[in-house]
């Protein structure tokens, strides 16, 4: 298949940016779409140009490094899916492409589609873990979790930190990914001695670094690659009502 | 051959003694270092996987002052968190007759007699806590209605011993510790540096002393001191272009220290997997593995007849080979790694193939569907079957999934002690990047198991007596500018150069090589043949290669070039260790070495030892660590 793509080029965090429109021919559908990108770079590389920078790793929709909004939806219009396991074979020949880097105050564009979401670390250190020095762990068989609260939590802890639902939330929230790291360890018991002060730790780290509120539009969960439930949301504003009291 | 033989080489750091006791006694016999001092200590880590990270995280919780870098934009991010089947622990929760001797033994006899006895034996000791350690972190592992944790048994293994979250282990068990990474980060005694890459290793006065690194966003030289050096950069399986392995995957960090003194142990030995999606196009980037999990209910088969190309459903039953169940009934279709792999290949060469190409082979889940109904196949493997789906197109509960062996894990690495210390005073190595516990074959879910060990249990302990005679003091200024100069030559040699091709296809011609010379099967023929053509190819690619872009600025074709230029020198010692090795073993079959069976043939007279490889501008320079079996006797394995 032949295909028109118009990406987002921005040579640098201080460069304005704009669309560049580039053919690209002979793509197989069995491509995906990063290896549809790759064949493009070869080609920028041989002309002399910048190859398009972008982010990515495992390919295999489990790092949460790639990311990019393709024709409007982040990580592209197929459901529950990453970039990187998005396959041409889901477009149309002589289709034109809009690609461009997740959109949002908190994460600053690098270059081209790259942008900067460390801000999700500095959630995660504020309290998104349980506090267990390593060698001291009592035998793991003397603290049995239920089957479904473990299968609760593991359905949360799937969040793979994309950053996908910031990207596609207008108002710029985290709350999807915050929530899924709440939720996970509050349903464990490990997770409760710390249950209140990581929820308002976490929470109050996510207003500070920029990210907007959440007034439940769900943009976060449509895109979201891993399916993380709205769900979460709520068990995150229960816990930090209750934390804050 | 062009290697010349040095001196053998010995561990002096296992305590003598039995080998239950072996591991206490290094503990106790350990310096210790004084908290008030532990804060003055700087300990430098490359890499956020699960060694790495579970290293940083816990030197920063004992009160070392600890730096750690990684490529990507998130520790969170590194390549650890692909593992999907599980990790082993020796917890004999099931009662099914496991326990460490258990655990050893099976690893020991896995990897064909090629790892260090103490090693492993401390390895299936500590593997009890890994698992106490994880749970208490809060990572979901399966569980049964009871509420007690659940296991699987693994390719190779025959009780059950495998302890896993659904098909996502890796990434569990990485968050985990990422998570006790941030908290360290959140109070202080770790500074991260996301994307930054280690171009070289400082070495000064003997010793380990610091890391050039590029800020792989401003593109900045960057020189970072301290008084020892932990390499946690996995392996380098990316040599062959096409691998399981995350993209960024590279031999960078290790090789560089290689060229600095490192010893580089067993380079050809390198595992194939058998279940991978197979590839569908020269474009192809990577291939996909599925989970070894599958061969638990998956029955593998081929056509009986060549060249039948039928589709599944109109192939009668009494049409197919089920090959692994027919010549390994013990096993079946259960066999480790290397042997199901191999038998894949046979297949495939006598022309009974399925697919495009005929470079693949069926795992059919019909049966498992019959018996335990759709709903429970999905449970089990749900995300899998997702995944071959997205992958290829095709829908795996109506037609058998087709897959085939690909290079996923590489045992060789960096040489280390008992200690994890490398042939470097102040170079500690783990996980992946060392050459590790595993011998010639790593049974699955076991280097997870391996990764955690080290980064949680044992690193902490062994580093702590090197450390306790620091700090080292000021580090010579010359060495560290010497590091630095040379850093930026390669920088500045591979940005001057206005050639004809780019440095991925360079890499893609280098991994084909590879894969058809030093691969699944290696002849001394083949290997001459991939030594004449690699340096000429090398040559080629230094003259030939175009990087576009600047050095001052983020720059991903400049990143790629510099690694596939060390994964062309490392891919020359692969060949030459793999040519020296005249026997079969483990994942490296020498075609002249097979039974009569067609099995592959070990050569315990000759080779039972580690080949350690010291970089000589002359050429490699060879060390025999010989290895002695007292508890394990060394005999055939044999699966049948
Ligand atoms: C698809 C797949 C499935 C697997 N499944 C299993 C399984 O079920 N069970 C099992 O036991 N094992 C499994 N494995 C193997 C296992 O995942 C790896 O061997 C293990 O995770 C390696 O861990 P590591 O910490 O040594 O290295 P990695 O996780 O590879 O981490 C390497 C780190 O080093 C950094 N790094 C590398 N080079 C540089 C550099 N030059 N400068 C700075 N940083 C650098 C990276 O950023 C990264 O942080 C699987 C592997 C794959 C590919
Ligand atoms: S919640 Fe979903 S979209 Fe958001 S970071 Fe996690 S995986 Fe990505
Ligand atoms: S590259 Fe890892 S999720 Fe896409």
């Amino acid at each position: 298949m032949n295909l028109t793509l118009r990406v987002w080029r921005q040579k640098s965090p201080e460069d304005k940016g704009r669309m560049v429109t580039y053919r690209v021919e002979d793509v197989s559908p069995d491509m995906s779409f990063l290896e549809m990108l790759d064949v493009l770079n070869e080609r920028l590389i041989l002309e002399g140009d910048d190859p398009v920078a972008f982010d990515h790793d495992c390919r295999e929709g489990i790092c949460g490094m790639c990311g990019m909004v393709i024709n409007g939806v982040a990580h592209g219009e197929q459901v529950a899916t990453t970039t990187c396991q998005l396959h041409m074979r889901h477009f149309e020949d002589n289709a034109v492409i809009t690609i461009e880097p997740w959109r949002a105050a908190p994460f600053p564009v690098v270059k081209d589609l790259v942008v900067d979401r460390s801000a999700f670390d500095r959630i995660i250190q504020a309290g998104g873990f349980v506090s267990v020095p390593a060698g001291s762990a009592p035998d793991a068989h003397s603290l049995p979790v239920k089957k479904v609260d473990a299968d609760a939590a593991f359905d949360a802890a799937t969040c793979i930190g994309c950053g996908a639902c910031v990207a596609a939330c207008p108002n710029g929230s985290a709350s999807l990914f915050t929530a899924a790291k709440i939720t996970h360890l509050s349903l464990l018991p490990q997770g409760q001695p710390e249950r209140d002060s990581r929820a308002r730790a976490m929470v109050e780290q996510m207003d500070a670094e920029g990210f907007g509120g959440c007034t439940n539009t769900g943009e976060c969960t449509a895109v979201c690659p891993k399916g993380i439930p709205l769900d979460t949301i709520a068990q995150m504003n229960r816990d930090y009502l209750k934390a804050s009291k | 051959m062009r290697y010349t033989e040095g001196e053998p080489i010995r561990d002096t750091k296992a305590p003598e003694g039995p080998i239950e006791d072996r591991w206490e006694k290094r503990k106790f016999g350990a310096k210790l270092v004084n908290p008030a001092n532990k804060r003055k200590l700087n300990v430098i880590v490359i890499g956020t996987g699960l060694a790495g990270g579970s290293a940083a995280a816990t030197l920063g919780e004992l009160g070392y002052n600890v730096t750690s870098f990684c490529y990507q934009d998130s520790p969170r991010r590194a390549h650890s968190i692909a593992a999907q089947g599980g990790i082993n622990a020796a917890k004999n929760y099931r009662g099914d007759g496991d326990s460490i001797y258990r655990l050893f033994y099976d690893t020991v006899k896995g990897g064909d007699f090629r790892a260090r006895e103490s090693n492993v034996y401390r390895l299936a000791q500590v593997s009890v806590n890994i698992i106490d350690q994880a749970v208490a972190q809060g990572v979901p592992f399966a569980r049964e209605y009871g509420g007690l944790l659940d296991t699987r048994s693994f390719g190779g293994a025959q009780v059950s011993r495998t302890f896993y979250a659904r098909g996502q282990t890796g990434q569990q068990l990485l968050l985990g510790a990422y998570q006790a990474l941030e908290r360290q980060i959140a109070a202080g005694t770790v500074k991260m540096h996301t994307r930054h890459e280690m171009l070289d290793l400082i070495v000064a006065d003997g010793r380990a002393r610091g890391v050039i690194v590029r800020d792989m966003v401003t593109g900045e030289i960057e020189r970072h001191l301290a008084d020892a050096v932990v390499l946690a950069s996995g392996g380098y399986g990316n040599v062959f272009f096409l691998s399981t392995n995350a993209k960024g995957c590279n031999t960078t960090a290790i090789w560089r220290a290689h060229r600095r003194g490192a010893m580089f142990a067993n380079p050809c030995y390198t595992q194939i997997h058998p279940t991978c999606i197979p590839v569908s196009g020269e474009y192809q980037s990577k291939l996909t593995l599925m989970s070894e999990s599958l061969r638990n209910d998956g029955r593998v088969w081929v056509p009986v007849k060549g060249g039948d190309d039928r589709p599944v459903s109109q192939i009668p039953e009494d049409e197919r080979d089920y090959y692994l169940e027919r010549i390994y009934p013990a096993f079946g279709n259960l066999v480790p790694r290397d042997i199901a792999s191999r038998a894949a290949k046979n297949v495939c060469d006598e022309g009974r193939g399925v697919g495009p190409g005929g470079l693949g082979v069926y795992l059919d889940f019909a049966d498992a569907i019959k018996r335990l109904g759709r709903d429970a196949v999905e449970k089990k493997y749900g995300n899998l079957f997702e995944m071959y789906e997205r992958i290829t197109g095709e829908d795996p509960y109506t037609q058998p999934m087709r897959i085939y062996p690909a290079v996923h894990y590489t045992m060789g690495g960096l040489w280390v002690d008992y200690d994890l210390q490398s042939t470097i005073p102040g170079l500690f190595v783990i996980g992946e990047a060392n050459f590790s516990d595993h011998g010639a074959n790593r049974l699955g879910a076991s280097a997870l198991m391996q990764g955690l060990a080290d980064g949680y249990f044992v690193l902490p302990t062994t580093i702590g007596d090197y450390l306790a005679n620091g700090p080292y003091g000021e580090v010579d200024e010359e060495a560290v500018a010497e590091a630095e100069v040379a850093v930026r030559e390669k920088i500045n040699r591979l940005l001057s150069n206005n050639g004809t091709r780019t440095a991925d296809s360079y890499h893609r011609e280098l991994g084909k090589l590879m894969w058809e010379y030093c691969g699944m099967e290696r002849t001394e023929e083949s290997l001459r043949k991939a030594l004449e053509r690699i340096p000429e190819l090398r040559e080629e690619f230094w003259k030939n290669v175009k990087v576009s872009g600047e050095a001052d600025e983020l720059n991903q074709a400049l990143e790629r070039a510099g690694r596939v230029a060390d994964f062309f020198d490392l891919a020359e010692l692969m060949c030459i260790d793999a040519l020296h090795r005249t026997e079969s073993c483990g994942g490296h079959f020498r075609a002249e070495s097979q039974d009569a069976d067609g099995e592959a043939l070990r050569d315990d007279e000759h080779f039972a030892y580690v080949a350690a490889w010291e970089y000589g501008e002359q050429g490699p320079v060879l060390h025999k660590e010989d290895l002695d079996y007292e508890y394990v006797k060394m005999s055939q394995r044999s699966y049948k």
